[in-house]
């Protein structure tokens, strides 16, 4: 099996050469004069030249190429203009806050887009039924930062119910000390409920709206395995055997039909990531897509380029661990290695 | 009930596929309802900027964050302008973004696609790296940085829109490419003297067509979403031109102090749009393939 | 029969409702089994006879509607039981195998683990003692080795071996009436003939009753005591082996018996019936639905046909062979 699992980590390499490419073409597809762009607006000639200098610009194009991935390889990603830090360090700090925003939003949509699915499928033409299409149609309609806005406002200027949407943690809170970076699970860790409860009030609205966004997909794909695997012919063994309900929803149906779903989420995850960026925009979370984004407006442009890079190379290493988690679930997959 | 008519033949029955489309559009009220939407966008689309009761730009700080009204049907914003007037005129940019990423798409991966199946090879392993490559990429990221690297205009959003949905197209094109490969009338043209080139473009492009219609009726709906994501951070369109992702970006900060409609309007309009071209997507493949009905 | 039957099925009747029409798949179809009796059920595809087992188990595909009738098992209509009841019958009194044994096996859980499950459900067994027991039935259905193979996939075994597994799972319980629907199909003719026997030999070790579906009528001959021919839906003929093959009364069964020139031939086979089957989404359905293609049709086949009798030889006809013909 771990020879299997090798053999996936190499098929990646060309992917990741591959988003290595787009993303050092990106910089020099820029019009005009790259350097330019990296000195920034304020720049003098002497920087503009010094900048040029120290990124090889004045370089062929296969020599520039071969200094980027030097960079890469030191965890270079360049400095960003408006702090003068290196980029690498500003998204290693950020990291931890977008990950735990789409990783809180991703659960609450699966903990609903499943039960649902299966429940539209196990009673079809019911009003759950009904209520899942809608669902799936509405949430691949609505723009994402529209949801957020929309949530906003119902819940925090009309029903006061959610804190004003200012980021990871109230004014009155102090960050708990740093463990993972997750703000509840290192309140928890610190054993400071006050924290907690304040860092998990201040992700309902933002974790909602990406839930929101990632439900239908998710649900859509459940119900349609669902309803192909429950037409089955082992279902109807199991149904013929007599065994309960439970057995045969759960233990013969659905561990066959999340397989489909599980391999879905490859695609709900590059939805998510996207969809990140906005919801980011939209609460003020300091997370790596709010650091691009303000990136962008300043033409600031390493931070955007270093973004692209590490969203990238998370994203292909999600598909990756969807992948090998897909082939220890199925036997099938895994004993056929 | 009318067969459809076959699609491995080049554009014959066309009267028959608008019997079956007058068919298919009475038998679902909801599509129907889909396609009036579609036309009323298209109006709005073509005929707005003449018909908006106050100039879009106009600003009136005198009359500035207005709540609807009967003289400001969808209120005003921090200028004073008219918000209706805006998400109605919004609606030409949006709808011919969301045209021309999709015409440029078709383009690029239906004749990319159509390319790699009928040649195979070299063209089919090359055009696939692309297509893999560009799948790498969280989408919408991939985009933001495609329209920071090439300059911040409406052109290069469509560029983004296009190049992002290019993997779907090409994977399309390239399996029926691939079943129409050694058809009938692919030999008859073959053996005619056609070049290779125009055998694909002229035979099998038109046959791919129908199937992928259906896929950039959906793509127009995404499409918008992405120019509308885009321009809510700052990419694309820049102010004061009306366009319903930068409009909600613009109203996003009165949400907190209450003043809903800003924001609201054009998201509604984003909304409607997009359900629209969903709808629709889903009408054009009952009426080009009921088989694929999910 | 001085005994109550192990299954009594009268007067079932169903119907599908599809997007082109309702089909009547069943007319007032009725037969009984005995204890301990090996009985096969006989028709050409589509006569109707899966869809029989199925309405008894109560299996039927969410568009079928049972309209009518009575399926009588130790005292309980199955067709009229509530879910509980039902699911208590299923598996532990009336088990089920059938055709393709691979896509019939859950393919994601090891095949003892799937024994066990109905050992669980159904035998009273503990959790701990399951998987022991279902490697036993492992042996006991002429596995070799069951201990190892007890944790394989379906997708691991042969046809022939899913098909055993099969067995075991419906024997597991020890039920006291095994419906086998069509269990050799896909299976070469060596398999074909060794898991015959091999349910045969189960099935008097266990004192159980059997129902082959089959559309094989040479097979019938072979295993089974009682033959009920079935044709679009009806049962036009019901007698024991023997007197069914000297003795044909039903046109159809006498021209099934004559399209079958050896034991190798199946009724797929055939094309020397005329006529084909009456399309069931009819509304006009005359009520013979073998009327339309028989030679010896007489106006008096557009009466309602004659009622089930107890006789041992029953045929569903009003103009029935002689008694003498051969």
């Amino acid at each position: 099996m771990f020879v299997s699992i090798l053999r996936r980590f190499v098929t990646i390499i060309p992917t990741l050469i591959g988003v290595i490419i787009v993303t050092f073409l990106l910089t020099r597809v820029l019009p005009g004069d790259p350097a330019v762009y990296f000195a920034g607006p304020a720049a003098t000639p002497e920087s503009i030249a010094d900048i040029r200098k120290s990124l090889g610009l004045d370089q062929p194009l296969p020599v520039q190429f071969l200094h980027y991935v030097d960079d890469l390889a030191h965890g270079n990603l360049g400095n960003s203009l408006a702090t003068g830090q290196p980029v690498v360090n500003e998204l290693i700090s950020r990291l931890p806050a977008s990950a735990e925003l789409t990783l809180f939003g991703l659960i609450i949509s699966v903990l609903i887009a499943i039960p649902l699915g299966i429940l539209a499928a196990v009673k079809q033409g019911s009003w759950i039924d009904h209520t899942c299409r809608v669902v799936a149609t509405a949430g691949v309609s609505l723009p994402v930062f529209f949801t957020g806005l929309l949530l906003v406002y119902v819940f925090y200027f009309l029903l006061g119910w959610a804190p004003a949407p200012l980021g990871r943690l109230d004014v009155f809170f102090t960050a708990p000390p740093q463990v993972t970076g997750f703000y509840l699970i290192d309140s928890l860790t610190a054993g400071d409920f006050q924290t907690f409860r304040a860092s998990l009030s201040q992700l309902i609205l933002p974790g909602a709206t990406l839930a929101i966004f990632s439900i239908a997909p998710i649900a859509r794909m459940t119900r349609a395995s669902m309803l192909a695997v429950l037409a089955s012919d082992y279902v109807r063994t199991a149904r013929a055997s007599g065994l309960s309900p439970y057995t045969v929803i759960i233990t013969y149906a659905f561990r066959n039909a999340v397989l489909p779903v599980i391999t879905t989420l490859g695609m709900v995850f590059s939805f998510l990531l996207g969809a990140n960026v906005l919801v980011e925009k939209v609460f003020a979370w300091p997370g790596i897509g709010s650091f691009a984004v303000e990136a962008l407006i300043a033409s600031d442009f390493a931070p955007v380029q270093g973004f692209v890079l590490t969203m990238a190379v998370l994203y292909v290493m999600l598909n990756l661990l969807i992948d090998i988690s897909y082939g220890i679930i199925d036997p099938r997959v895994r004993l056929e290695a | 009930m009318t067969d459809i008519a076959a699609t491995t033949r080049p554009a014959t029955g066309l009267a028959a596929l608008i019997r079956h489309a007058r068919y298919v559009i009475g038998e679902n009220p909801v599509t129907g309802l889909a396609f009036a939407l579609f036309i009323l966008i298209l109006i709005a689309a073509l005929i707005g900027p003449w018909i908006v009761p106050h100039d879009p730009l106009a600003s009136d700080t005198a009359a500035a964050l207005k709540p609807p009204s009967a003289g400001h049907w969808f209120g005003t914003d921090q200028l004073g302008r008219d918000i209706f007037s805006r998400v109605v005129v919004a609606t030409q940019l949006d709808f011919t973004i969301a045209i021309a990423s999709v015409v440029l798409v078709f383009l690029m991966g239906g004749l990319a696609g159509v390319a790699a199946g009928y040649f195979g090879g070299w063209t089919d392993r090359i055009v696939g790296r692309i297509a893999d490559t560009i799948m790498a990429f969280p989408l919408f990221v991939l985009a933001m940085g495609i329209v920071a690297a090439l300059g911040n205009t409406v052109q290069n959003i469509v560029l983004a829109t296009a190049i992002i949905n290019f993997p779907l197209y090409v994977r399309v094109a390239r399996a029926e490419a691939n079943v129409r490969r050694e058809a009938g009338f692919v030999e008859a043209a073959r053996l005619s003297g056609n070049s290779e080139w125009r055998i694909v473009t002229l035979q099998i492009l038109p046959n791919v067509f129908p199937i992928l219609v259906v896929q950039m009726s959906l793509t127009m709906g995404y499409a918008i979403l992405n120019a509308a994501g885009l321009s809510f951070i700052g990419l694309g369109v820049r102010p004061p031109t009306p366009e319903w992702g930068i409009m909600v970006a613009e109203g996003a900060a009165n949400i907190i102090s209450g003043e809903w409609w800003i924001a609201f309007f054009p998201g509604v309009a984003l909304m409607v749009a997009v359900f629209c071209f969903n709808l629709l997507g889903d009408g054009l493949r009952d009426i080009v393939d009921p088989r694929r009905r999910t | 029969m001085n005994v109550a039957p192990a299954l009594s099925v009268e007067g079932l009747s169903v119907e599908f409702r599809t997007r082109s029409g309702i089909v009547r798949a069943l007319d007032n179809v009725s037969f009984a089994i005995a204890k301990g009796e090996t009985m096969a059920l006989v028709g050409e595809s589509g006569s109707g006879k899966s869809v029989t087992a199925y309405a008894v188990l109560g299996i039927l595909d969410p568009a079928a509607r049972v309209t009518g009738g009575k399926a009588m098992f130790g005292g309980l209509d199955l067709l009229s039981a509530k879910p509980g009841q039902l699911a208590d019958v299923r598996g532990r009194e009336i088990a089920m195998i059938f055709q393709n044994p691979r896509t019939a096996l859950n393919p994601i859980r090891p095949v003892g683990r799937q024994i066990a499950d109905v050992l669980i459900r159904h035998g009273n067994v503990p959790g701990r003692e399951a998987p022991a027991q279902a490697i036993e039935m492992l042996r006991a259905v002429g596995i070799t080795d069951p201990a190892r193979r007890a944790k394989a996939y379906p997708f691991e075994m042969s046809g022939g071996m899913c098909q055993r597994v099969m067995i075991a799972i419906a024997l597991a319980a020890k039920p006291s009436l095994l419906i086998a629907d069509e269990p050799t199909t896909g299976l070469d003719v060596t398999t074909q003939a060794v898991i015959m026997d091999l349910i045969s030999d189960l099935a008097s070790e266990l004192g159980m009753a059997t129902i082959f579906i089959t559309h094989d009528l040479a097979l019938a001959g072979q295993r089974a005591a009682r033959i009920v021919v079935m044709h679009a839906g009806h049962v036009v003929e019901s007698a024991p082996t023997r007197e069914l093959f000297a003795r044909p009364r039903h046109p159809y069964t006498a021209e099934l018996i004559a399209a079958t020139p050896d034991s190798a031939a199946s009724l797929d086979d055939l094309a020397s019936i005329p006529g084909s089957l009456p399309d069931l989404r009819r509304t006009d359905l005359p009520p013979c639905r073998y009327s339309e293609r028989c030679p010896r049709k007489l106006d008096a086949c557009g009466r309602p046909l004659p009622q089930t009798d107890t006789s041992a030889h029953h045929v569903a006809c009003w103009n029935p062979l002689p008694m003498s013909a051969s």
